[in-house]
């Protein structure tokens, strides 16, 4: 799909990772690993823990066992003369730096101009001046399209638009993986296009690692490296999308297939 | 009509004690602000201990009634610490301060638990810490959430500064009061009726200006989210 010697961004290796709410075990002693400029596609039933992969590398819910490797650092864990100790909360920001997120519900901030939006962390998070945020700010949303949008506020921009500003908020922290949780599910489906084509530009890049939960199989057949279908906890399979749509080996892939595909 | 008015005297009095009566709602609002808002962010901190500080605080200033905390802060606490009592303006103030503040944290916490968990995810994505996910996107926009009960909360304080007339501080009640008393050993005394009428009347003006400034914070901050 493109060049490796072009790609960059950090590796994902998750180790043995459990996450449980209460009883219920979402990520079963999950192993994934995902290479620098990768674009990994994560399809499955609803209720079958993909989401929670992404919110486990994004520290939006802490694991309860195993391990994050996140371009070679521990995620969670420090080493401290050689033992592999509990993260400090520095720890954990420091090595977070490099990962963003994309929702599903954009979470701008509504308060702010789209400009604003894009401008807060870099200038707060990473020192920027007002001046050097702007300028990729404006840099950033003209590359999603949204160069004429810089000073509109969220409830004055489309489902697709506000996702757009989204995108370019998380570039704006230029991180080397960067996660998408279902981005075009709570579009009106004239909006997902315009998503989607943004998405693509990225992927195409190969300027960062990018795990994607989405049920556009469409895009994912076209821009994914790999596709892993995700079930009660655990890969079932895994494999190009060619392979993975075509022909794949479980029933219950057959079927889930089946039924995302009938409509 | 005339008669519906009070003597020259009469009105310098009651603006003397008016502009008293500012002094503490205004003194007690900076106070309780500043307190409903420490006390409100304390009340939702990760740490325990600060958690329970705040609780503390809360069910205390709550829940004793003004008037004793007014006493305690005119009266007991001097008494008890052997300390100079301290000038009752300043009681006052720090009571209903105290007082107001308790109920303030309340509302600033529910505000904020009010904003969504998704702007809190955001800022997590973000790599951005608590005190500035606190401080440019929670907090920004619990203010439209806070100012309305926020408003009824300050005109409660309001009407409650009366209360210091009975530390001996010449607020509008207690000059109404001593007009009342002078009635007594007046040539011309003032009909009650009428002396109260202008007293209400007052105290209903400092009320609209509150909520007048409370619906123009309102409408700036609606502005700011665009949705005017």
């Amino acid at each position: 799909m493109k060049p490796d010697n072009k790609r960059t961004g950090a590796s994902v290796a998750m180790r043995q990772v459990v996450k449980a709410f209460g009883e219920n075990v979402v990520l079963n002693k999950l192993d994934l690993d995902v290479d620098p400029g990768e674009v990994v596609v994560i399809i499955g039933p609803s209720g079958s823990g993909k989401t929670t992969i992404l919110r486990v590398i994004m520290t939006l819910e802490r694991i309860d066992e195993g391990t994050i490797e996140i371009d070679g650092r521990h995620l969670y864990h420090e080493q401290k003369n050689g033992v592999l100790t509990p993260a400090s909360e520095k720890h954990i920001r420091s090595v977070r730096s490099d990962i963003s997120m994309v929702f599903q519900h954009f979470n701008l901030f509504p308060h702010m101009s789209a400009r604003e939006n894009v401008m807060l962390a870099p200038m707060k998070v990473k020192g920027m001046t007002e001046d050097e945020a702007d300028v990729q700010a404006q840099e950033l949303l003209n590359k999603v399209g949204l160069g004429d949008k810089l000073d509109h506020r969220p409830s004055e921009l489309s489902g697709g638009q506000k996702q757009r500003v989204a995108i370019a908020r998380s570039l704006a922290m230029e991180p080397k993986v960067m996660l998408f949780d279902e981005v075009t599910s709570a579009l009106d489906p004239e909006l997902v296009g315009e998503v989607l084509t943004v998405l693509r530009e990225l992927a195409a890049s190969g300027e960062m690692t990018m795990m994607m939960v989405t049920h556009e199989m469409g895009f994912a057949s076209e821009m994914a490296d790999r596709v892993l279908m995700f079930d009660r906890g655990q890969i079932l399979e895994q494999g190009p999308p060619d392979k993975l749509f075509k022909d794949p080996d479980h029933e219950r892939t057959k079927t889930f297939l089946r039924a995302v595909l009938s409509h | 009509m005339d008669d519906l008015i009070l003597n020259a005297r009469q009105y310098g009095n009651l603006l003397e004690g008016t502009l008293v009566t500012i002094q503490v709602i205004v003194g007690s609002f900076a106070l309780g602000t500043f307190m409903a808002v420490v006390m409100g962010v304390a009340r939702l901190s990760d740490k325990k201990w600060i958690r329970q500080a705040a609780l503390v605080y809360i069910e205390f200033a709550r829940g004793i009634s003004a008037i004793i905390l007014l006493f305690w802060m005119a009266y007991a606490l001097p008494i008890l610490f052997g300390a100079p009592s301290m000038p009752p303006m300043l009681a006052g103030i720090l009571a209903l301060g105290l007082n107001m503040g308790a109920y303030g944290a309340e509302i600033v916490r529910g505000a904020i638990q009010a904003v969504p968990k998704g702007q809190t995810e955001a800022t997590i994505a973000l790599n951005m810490t608590d005190r500035q996910r606190l401080r440019h996107v929670v907090f920004p926009q619990a203010v439209p959430i806070i100012l309305p009960p926020y408003g009824n909360l300050t005109i409660e304080v309001l009407k409650g500064t009366a209360l210091v007339s009975l530390i001996a501080l010449n607020d509008l009640a207690r000059v109404a009061q001593v007009i009342r008393q002078n009635n007594v050993i007046s040539d011309s005394p003032v009909p009650l009726a009428i002396l109260y009428l202008n007293v209400l009347v007052i105290y209903l003006i400092l009320a609209q200006v509150i909520a007048q400034l409370f619906k123009v914070a309102e409408r700036r901050s609606a502005r700011r989210f665009g949705s005017t």
